[in-house]
């Protein structure tokens, strides 16, 4: 019968059109700028710099390495290393970054920077209303706009920034692992040059025993 | 056919003439239309001049380039991964496919081999980008037909879930940027399985829905069946591939021809037309959607545990062997290739695209000539272009 299709379709479109009433999981729409969905847990949209502690100029794990300048496919950072330096998580001097700037309106939200990092000190925001009145200096975030702390970090990210501070702090435990094992062995070797030096009578050095005459 | 139409100058395909009648009468004009590139039917900034004789075509030319920002020049001076997520936004709607072609060539340029895992998530993500794309062209044709809306809005609900697991995976709902050289970039989050099963479980039942609505309607089948055809040996010829092809009933899939990944384990049919008509090309695509359903049950019940990075591959400093490689994968479109030449250095010495939405788009006059100009818009609908892609 010529229709038969159609009204087949209509069929169709009516048990939506009442299911969409009937059925609260399909009442999928959300008021936005009062509500908001929760954001993934991978959800990646700018990157922030963590800081550690509490102070952000100070806790910065930046080190001004510039491998996310290098590798940034759109080449939307600029970094200035710094002149002096200043101890690290670990507590080894490190340079920092007198310059850190994203352009907000060239980066595509790729994640290579923070995939390439190797001092887990660039990461992925979920933040997304970055929306600004003013399209030069608005845009261009500089390093303390761009610092967060490891705790925004873990909210946002929470199992991810678990896995990082696990990595950091067997990282740093290693390090200090290697410090003491160094320092003993420095005051075992110290100690053996002492003994030694003890344990035979030191030859008088002419030098110094010879008379000022 | 295709050579003639290939070979015409384009001052004579393109002057338009005063028609005569047999005894020497005028009888009106030829009237040449530019469609678009602001036309709503399409798909992006594309414009075929269009010569018409009342209302059917004479002839056709197809203006691309609009949206060209020098993909494989930018590719050519970045290092190699940094042309991944740039690969993304070659055909926008089919991300994880895209990165699946490109790691595949540098796989082959560098001889990494994903880990077994790496290869299921592979299959998985691109048989539900199949999904996505499939999806969203039916939606887009039958909204070229005049169907504003309903088929549309249901096409785009059932999207709606694959890419919510694609943005709990990846990190963003279209622009994935997902898989990496010799593996992906990040295993799959808890639950993720289940609730992609939960997805892929629903979807023939949509996909019934969707037949209902839509396979056995009059206006449909009038206004398809019948309509743009494509002969074999033109689409041969002019080396057309993906669901087009199939359309025109010649059977190549690079699935089941190249058995790139692991399609070998798994089992599935290819679909093919008879006749080789927009309502072939609609239909095809709703059988390779329930092909890509049977992938995806059997790649969810066999997915192992265990690594999903090559342990050779490396991210920083990635320089592959001096060599050359062509790796190529069956995208939703059609044959998705990226062919490399390595120097040697992190940066590639040639970087090509095959895209299948340019080459499938070279036989549009062919389909067109003698139809309404209101078919070319359903016409060009059928063939399934980004323009991403196209211009690149």
């Amino acid at each position: 019968m010529l229709g038969e299709g159609i009204i087949k379709g209509m069929v169709e479109t009516a048990r939506n059109f009442v299911g969409s009433y009937s059925d609260p999981e399909r009442l999928t729409t959300v008021e936005y700028p009062e509500d908001k969905i929760p954001a993934k847990e991978n959800a990646r949209n700018f990157p922030f710099l963590v800081y550690d502690g509490d102070d952000a100029a100070r806790g910065l794990r930046c080190v001004a390495c510039q491998i996310c300048e290098k590798e940034c496919p759109p080449k939307c950072i600029y970094i200035v290393k710094s002149k002096d330096k200043k101890p690290d998580y670990i507590g080894k001097p490190q340079f920092y970054p007198a310059v850190f700037d994203i352009d907000v309106s060239v980066c595509m939200s790729c994640q290579i920077c923070v995939e390439v990092c190797p001092f887990e000190a660039i990461k992925m925001d979920t933040e997304f209303e970055l929306s600004n009145p003013d399209r030069f200096g608005g845009l261009l975030q500089d390093k303390h706009r761009l610092a967060k702390s490891n705790e925004y970090y873990h909210k946002i990210h929470e199992t991810e920034a678990a896995e990082v501070d696990a990595r950091l702090a067997a990282e740093k435990a290693k390090a200090e692992a290697k410090a003491r094992a160094d320092a003993e062995a420095k005051a075992a070797a110290a100690a053996k040059a002492a003994t030694a030096a003890a344990t035979p009578k030191p030859a008088p050095n002419p030098t110094t025993v010879a008379p000022a005459k | 056919m295709f050579m003639e139409t290939a070979i015409d100058t384009p001052e004579s395909k393109y002057e338009i003439l005063p028609k005569t009648l047999s005894n020497g009468e005028m009888d009106g004009e030829l009237l040449e239309v530019a469609m678009g590139p602001q036309h709503p039917s399409t798909h992006g900034v594309f414009r075929m001049d269009v010569v018409l004789d009342g209302e059917k075509v004479v002839k056709l030319k197809p203006v691309f380039g609009y949206l060209h920002r020098n993909h494989e020049k930018i590719a050519e001076n970045t290092t190699y991964l940094a042309s991944m997520p740039y690969t993304d936004r070659l055909d926008y709607l089919c991300s994880m496919t895209n990165n699946w072609a490109y790691a595949l060539s540098v796989e082959k340029l560098a001889g990494l081999q994903p880990p077994e895992r790496a290869e299921y998530i592979r299959i998985i993500t691109g048989e539900l980008t199949r999904l996505v794309n499939h999806t969203c062209l039916v939606g887009f044709l039958l909204q070229d037909m005049g169907a504003l809306g309903t088929p549309l809005m249901y096409a785009f609900r059932e999207r709606e879930m694959i890419l919510d697991l694609f943005e709990s995976l990846s990190g963003s709902r279209m622009m994935c940027n997902y898989m990496r050289f010799g593996g992906c970039r990040v295993d799959l989050p808890a639950g993720w399985l289940e609730q992609a099963k939960r997805a892929v479980d629903s979807y023939s039942g949509f996909l019934d829905e969707f037949e209902k609505l839509l396979t056995e309607n009059e206006i449909l089948v009038a206004r398809t069946q019948g309509i743009g055809v494509l002969p074999p040996d033109l689409a041969v010829n002019a080396s057309i591939t993906g669901p087009m092809l199939r359309a025109s009933g010649v059977n190549y899939d690079i699935r089941k021809v190249d058995k790139y990944g692991i399609y070998d384990r798994f089992e599935f049919r290819v679909p093919l037309g008879d006749h080789g008509d927009v309502y072939d090309r609609y239909m095809i695509r709703l059988l390779e959607m329930r092909e890509s359903v049977k992938i995806l049950n059997q790649a969810l019940r066999d997915i192992p545990a265990g690594p999903i990075v090559d342990p050779k591959a490396k991210l920083r400093g990635f320089r592959p062997k001096v060599g050359e490689a062509y790796g190529r994968i069956e995208g939703p479109k059609g044959e998705l290739g990226f062919y490399l030449i390595s120097d040697g250095t992190p940066n590639p010495y040639r970087y090509r695209v095959r895209p299948p939405s340019l080459i499938n788009l070279t036989v549009l006059e062919d389909m067109c000539l003698g139809q309404d100009v209101a078919d070319v818009v359903i016409i060009l609908g059928s063939v399934d272009i980004v323009l991403g892609e196209v211009d690149r």
